[in-house]
């Protein structure tokens, strides 16, 4: 058994810190909406979803990508994809807001209605891709099945590290993850609409009286959580190469763990969250087999709601600072 | 000031006849009650009304599953999220540890089917204990997130473990003995079973009733709407936070038991997603949270529309959806509200308090400046 955990233990880090990077992204959605409107966004999930059928669409549909792309291409390939994932998120995000949230914030509705609201609206999207917009965008009569994606990355070896190699796809997930992160802390910490963001989380009622418009701040958010999951897909079909219709529950509820794991509302909490429990969920399916890393997972966010509720870094996305 | 005035002033039909049935004399209520059960025994699984009600399937089956499970379950949900107002998004694994509770000790080890159900219902009502104690404490929605995970966990492990037939699940369940001349064994007779879930049904119905009507049930509606006001006032909230999950997993657990035997004769671990602790939490919410005859109305539409109307089958998760977010929108109270419950939606408290990032619910002065 040890022995064991010593040979793999390389290999898993490297595998869970790909993972994990993907947990991360996700879980920047749910933590930012949660920092300004104290909602689980249950149906941040399907919005990944989108991203992933978006991307992948893209690809088989539009491109006629097989194989992979060399080289320049392939970065070309991989932020045109981004992109468009990044906009059919974010852009599902805000359509999402409009719909099932904003008529509740403006009655005043309590966070249990906002909530069923939510897993509504999770519910509805799944199903309307399993039913109407999967079996039409690739042409398919089941749309419940999973959906293959090509290669997009060659998974040729980069270089090894205590004997666990890490392929070029590895290196790719978590550099383009870690940019978007760097990239969005900084927009939250030093633009004009950052700051309104972290005034309202920090209190909306004197956030308005100082001339913060709330719907706006709202709408950013849900663009900016949107947007970080569409990159998120397309890292996830870099690293699975495949989609379903209910790609987003598992995955969500593990980003969701991480982004409470890592302090809920803190955006470098969701980073080393997700990050943490990429590991925590690879390192532990050495000992039990990786049929039980979901359960590792929910384990651990029992656990750690149980000792420490406001995780590691604690809940503050008005500091935002680690 | 809302509460007291949507509580007293009853305008439309229905808040007459919870008048006229609150004021009623017992003989009334009781022969009431006696109809209704007359009813449900002998009218509804009847073929004249199967004619309408279900042309295509076989109607005591449906009546049987979903429809009787469904309001089982409901009620004990009801328990959970209506009455004390704890959003548990897990519950099915109350369900799937009861069905397994028989399926492990009848079909493995060969106990008969009472003697599993007793041991069913204690081993649900530990787990709720043993789930409740350490995450009761967590806000609403943490709380949500958590027992969402445990359902998962629950699933997972029973998928994974050789010992109770990981994804094969367990076939061979045990069967009631023939009890009132009902033999549970005829395959082909669904009615004996109908029954059980009947007889199941009515004793959860009047356990939620007593509760609500009593010192508990007053409890959980003061943690329901202002918990930290309810600890001041000197309940301890924890205590009936604990209870609430404790009765509510020993209907899931009850439900679990009530759907073994039958037809199909075995449990799968796939019986028990998400899914389904989902369509449970529509069945509350759409009828009335915390209203028992709303929560069945809700059940019983929920599990029969689909069935009633083929073509909706598909189409089933899709609506119920969308019924979810314009329900939360436009009547969050549900069909047939408790009058309670309408006053503390309309209040914007109704369990966790208000949305972060609006400034206060409606009848506020500063509210009306930020809906602009």
């Amino acid at each position: 058994m040890l022995n064991d955990f010593i040979n793999q233990f390389w290999p898993s880090t490297v595998g869970g810190l790909t993972v994990g990077a993907i947990y991360a992204l996700i879980a920047l959605g749910y933590t930012l909406v949660y920092g300004v409107l104290r909602l689980i966004n249950f149906a941040h999930s399907e919005i990944f979803m989108i991203g992933t059928i978006a991307a992948l669409f893209t690809v088989t549909e539009i491109i006629g990508l097989t194989s992979p792309a060399g080289g320049i291409a392939m970065i070309g390939v991989l932020l045109l994809i981004m992109v468009i994932a990044m906009a059919a998120s974010g852009g599902a995000a805000v359509l999402l807001e409009l719909v099932a949230y904003r008529p509740l914030r403006k009655k005043g509705a309590s966070r249990l209605a906002a909530l069923i609201s939510a897993i509504g609206a999770s519910f509805f999207l799944q199903e309307l891709f399993a039913l109407e917009v999967i079996p039409r965008l690739f042409d398919r009569p089941e749309g419940r099945n999973q959906i293959g994606a090509p290669r997009l990355v060659e998974r040729d070896k980069v270089f090894e590290i205590f004997g666990a190699t890490v392929r070029l796809d590895h290196i790719i997930v978590i550099v383009a993850a870690v940019v978007m992160m760097i990239a969005l802390d900084q927009f939250v910490n030093r633009t004009k609409v950052g700051r309104g963001i972290r005034a309202t989380a920090q209190d909306p009622e004197t956030a308005v009286l100082m001339g913060v418009n709330i719907d706006n701040v709202v709408r950013t958010t849900f663009l900016l959580g949107g947007a970080m999951a569409g990159v998120a897909a397309v890292l996830y079909l870099v690293e699975f190469e495949l989609t379903v219709f209910n790609v987003g529950f598992v995955l969500g509820v593990k980003a969701f763990t991480a982004a409470v794991l890592g302090g809920i509302g803190n955006l470098r909490g969701a980073l080393l969250g997700g990050f943490a429990l990429g590991l925590i969920e690879n390192w532990g399916a050495i000992f039990f087999g990786s049929e039980w890393k979901d359960v590792i997972a929910f384990t651990v966010l029992v656990v750690i709601l149980m000792f420490r509720p406001t995780g590691i870094l604690g809940e503050s996305l008005q500091q935002a600072r680690a | 000031m809302n509460l007291k005035q949507s509580l007293s002033s009853g305008s439309g039909v229905s808040d007459r006849i919870r008048d006229w049935w609150a004021g009623a004399a017992w003989y009334y209520r009781w022969a009431i009650y006696l109809l209704l059960l007359l009813f449900v025994l002998f009218v509804l699984p009847s073929e004249g009304v199967k004619s309408f009600m279900s042309p295509e399937t076989d109607w005591v089956t449906t009546l049987w599953d979903p429809i009787g499970l469904y309001i089982l379950l409901a009620l004990g949900l009801n328990i959970v999220v209506g009455q004390a107002g704890l959003l548990d998004l897990g519950y099915v694994a109350f369900f799937a540890i009861g069905a397994y509770s028989v399926g492990v000790l009848g079909g493995l080890h060969g106990w008969p089917f009472w003697a599993t159900v007793v041991a069913a219902l204690a081993i649900a009502a530990l787990s709720g204990i043993l789930l409740g104690a350490p995450t009761l404490r967590l806000r609403g929605d943490y709380l949500a997130i958590v027992t969402l995970g445990f359902g998962e966990i629950i699933r997972i492990v029973a998928r994974n473990t050789t010992a109770i037939g990981d994804s094969r699940g367990i076939s061979d369940l045990p069967r009631p003995p023939t009890m009132f001349g009902l033999d549970f064994n005829d395959v082909l007779d669904v009615k004996p079973f109908y029954y059980l879930v009947v007889a199941m049904i009515v004793v959860v119905i009047v356990v939620s009733v007593r509760l609500n009507n009593s010192r508990v049930g007053r409890s959980w509606a003061a943690i329901r709407e202002d918990e930290d006001a309810a600890e001041l006032m000197g309940v301890p909230t924890f205590k009936f936070k604990l209870l609430a999950f404790f009765i509510g997993a020993m209907v899931g657990g009850l439900a679990g038991t009530g759907q073994m035997g039958g037809p199909q004769g075995y449990i799968q671990p796939e019986n028990f997603t998400f899914i389904l602790s989902a369509t449970i939490l529509v069945c509350v919410v759409f009828g009335g949270s915390g209203n028992i005859p709303g929560v069945i109305l809700g059940a019983f539409i929920i599990a029969w529309l689909p069935e009633r109307f083929r073509f909706l089958d598909e189409y089933r998760y899709m609506l119920f959806g969308a019924v979810l977010v314009l329900m939360m929108i436009l009547r969050p109270e549900g069909l047939l509200p408790s009058r309670r419950r309408k006053a503390e939606l309309k209040e914007g408290t109704g369990g966790m308090g208000a949305m972060g990032a609006e400034v206060a619910g409606p009848g506020t002065a500063a509210s009306s400046e930020v809906s602009k």
